[in-house]
């Protein structure tokens, strides 16, 4: 709907142009300049104030902070090393699990779904997407996380627990929480935005191209693989990484059932932090001054910087797309 | 501040009664908000006043008296001399809570367990594993308990409740105060953290041969398989209002200045060993000290009539002769 809205109405604003030099014109494009210069400007305070308020915890620990697993607060001894651990691992699985389900549901709801059967599956993947994170957190931590710690943990690990090196993966006590689950809820959430993305740009395929493969022979597989996903690639990979984005930064369904460690765990199953999760838990009882709070706002301010660094590739990807 | 209350008790034609009351503010302690909530509502007729408490967390209660953006700040955690001296605070407890352990291990029904301190240290630091650790079975003898992986769960934010559960556990086993310490978080060195006192409960529930720490009346409106524990003079009690009011009377509130008694491991044959009391923060240089005369008239009122509120919401009232101790207190540090 929006793509097809965008050309007419530029092109309208195109058309009605007034005298460039009448008041209210001048008023609204410093209306509209201060609203745009003032986003910047706030982007650059937040993360000024986050590097400014984390520059005792960056000043006392140095680089090793990024790198150090301890968290003690008790001997104000902190370290980011488990929470960033714990927050790519968590989205890298997620998107792991997310991308092969977003890739199926746009694929059959561009080339296999009958017509009545796409708007209602579309529509669902984006409602999907409009669920607040705390319902996913409550139903993670009341639905999901039992049915982890009763069935699918322990089957895991009894069956593989056993297992030279990948039963590593699959140790300690059944608590339903940790990282797996994390994972699992952060792929339902990122879902619906991988899935719109990719069905959107497959769209935008030019329809003679896929007609012209059908006419040679290909099977619909043939045609997705060959055809759609090489023209589509570089936008599908920045859809990808808007989920990661969101992924990254997903505090409060994380926090309910990452188990909230301080440990690295070499167990799938085993408890962790994310930088979200031990900031939201945190806060509330780090006083001011302390070197705590601190090491807090150092850890969000880490957090802004890995989230730029994948939004900024998600943009460079999408944008390659544009100029082709 | 009053024309702000008075427009808005204009806005909200019928609530005639908001536009005689007069406003006060305080923030903190998430344990203590459900007693200074009804409390406040009792007492809004008899003293014309309203409460406005944010549940926020006794860490952020503290810094929010301490910039004075609040009238009272409420804190589960006594704050020391030095710390009121530099802030130019009183602080007095109000009531007193005890911190049960909860358990989930099949076929073991509330009270029937049997746990020590020293015990607790060793599972919290993950060196009793099983529910049938040989200290374990033979302090429970008639108690089946079975080969069952123990899993501890913590509060993964920061608490009051989590300070009084490891400055008890500091009290009683040097291993732990010199490798874990007391805070209202802790590096922990074995288990689970769940949000909130309901994660802990509901994380305890589900998983098999689950422990969890949680505040007392936490564990009995949810009803969770409580334990028993060894107090100081070596016998095993269980969590009760008697209990914890044993403990609250036992201890010597003479020696400690500001209040800032620490209840864990009080000695008596009944006493319950984990509890502490919550305090309230109040400036002594109170930029209206109306106000501050204003959450004295609060917390008066409800000593003197609370107590009944107060214990039916599972919270001991402080003993008598404290009540008495704090009044002078107020008597000496808010003048006017």
């Amino acid at each position: 709907m929006a793509e097809a809205a965008s050309p007419s109405a530029a092109g309208q604003a195109g058309a009605t142009s007034f005298g460039a030099n009448s008041l209210g014109d001048r008023i609204f494009a410093g209306l509209a300049k201060t609203s745009g210069v003032l986003v910047l400007l706030l982007l650059g305070a937040i993360i000024f104030s986050l590097f400014w308020g984390g520059l005792p915890a960056f000043r006392a620990f140095g680089l090793p902070f990024l790198t150090s697993t301890d968290w003690d607060p008790v001997q104000n001894v902190f370290g980011a090393g488990v929470s960033i651990y714990g927050t790519l691992i968590t989205s890298v699985l997620a998107i792991a699990l997310a991308v092969p389900l977003a890739f199926g549901c746009a694929f059959f709801l561009t080339e296999l779904a009958p017509a009545w059967l796409r708007q209602p599956i579309g529509t669902a993947i984006e409602l999907l997407a409009a669920v607040p994170s705390i319902i996913y957190g409550m139903w993670g931590f009341f639905i999901i996380v039992p049915i982890m710690g009763d069935y699918v943990e322990p089957f895991f690990i009894d069956n593989f627990g056993d297992l030279p090196v990948i039963g590593d993966l699959f140790q300690g006590p059944a608590f339903g929480t940790g990282i797996f689950t994390s994972a699992l809820i952060l792929a339902i959430m990122i879902l619906p935005f991988i899935a719109a993305t990719m069905r959107d740009v497959f769209m935008t395929v030019p329809p003679v191209f896929k007609e012209s493969a059908y006419g040679v022979g290909c099977t619909t597989w043939e045609v997705m693989r060959s055809i759609v996903l090489p023209y589509t690639r570089a936008s599908v990979v920045g859809g990808i990484m808007l989920g990661l984005g969101r992924a990254l930064g997903e505090t409060m369904a994380v926090t309910f059932v990452i188990g909230n460690t301080n440990r690295i765990s070499s167990s799938l199953f085993g408890p962790g932090n994310t930088i979200a999760s031990i900031v939201a838990l945190e806060f509330p009882e780090s006083p001011q001054g302390s070197l705590k709070l601190s090491s807090l706002l150092a850890l969000g301010f880490l957090l802004f910087v890995i989230s730029f660094i994948v939004l900024a590739i998600s943009r460079l990807l999408l944008r390659t797309k544009v100029k082709q | 501040m009053k024309l702000a209350s008075t427009a808005l008790a204009i806005t909200l034609a019928g609530l005639s009664f908001a536009a005689q009351a007069q406003q006060i503010t305080g923030a903190g302690s998430s344990f203590a908000a459900p007693i200074y909530g009804k409390w406040a509502e009792a007492a809004a007729a008899p003293t014309g006043l309203k409460l406005n408490y944010q549940s926020i967390g006794s860490g952020a209660g503290i810094n929010q008296i301490n910039n004075r953006t609040v009238d009272f700040g409420a804190s589960d955690m006594p704050v020391s001399a030095a710390d009121l001296e530099a802030h130019k605070l009183i602080q007095f407890p109000t009531v007193i809570g005890g911190v049960v352990m909860a358990v989930n291990i099949p076929g073991v029904e509330a009270n029937q367990l049997k746990l020590t301190g020293e015990i607790l240290a060793e599972i919290y630091l993950g060196k009793i594993t099983k529910w049938n650790d040989p200290k374990l079975v033979e302090m429970n003898r008639g108690v089946t308990l079975p080969n069952l992986a123990i899993a501890p769960v913590y509060r993964a934010d920061g608490s009051g409740t989590t300070f009084v559960f490891t400055d008890y556990l500091s009290m009683v086993d040097p291993t732990w105060k010199s490798s874990v310490g007391a805070a209202t978080s802790v590096k922990w060195p074995a288990g689970n953290g769940a949000k909130g006192s309901d994660g802990v409960a509901a994380t305890v529930r589900q998983v098999k041969g689950g422990i969890g720490y949680v505040e007392s009346a936490y564990a009995t409106q949810n009803k969770l398989t409580t334990t028993q524990l060894r107090n100081k003079a070596g016998q095993f009690v269980s969590p009760t209002m008697e209990s914890f009011a044993a403990a609250a009377s036992n201890a010597d509130w003479s020696v400690v200045k500001n209040f800032a008694i620490d209840l864990n491991d009080e000695p008596g044959a009944t006493s319950w060993p984990i509890e502490s009391a919550t305090f309230v923060l109040l400036p002594t240089d109170a930029k209206d000290p109306a106000q501050s005369k204003a959450v004295l008239k609060l917390f008066d009122w409800s000593l003197s009539n609370g107590n009944k509120i107060a214990t039916d919401l599972l919270y001991i009232p402080l003993p008598e002769a404290v009540q008495n101790a704090i009044r002078s207190a107020w008597a000496a540090a808010i003048k006017g």
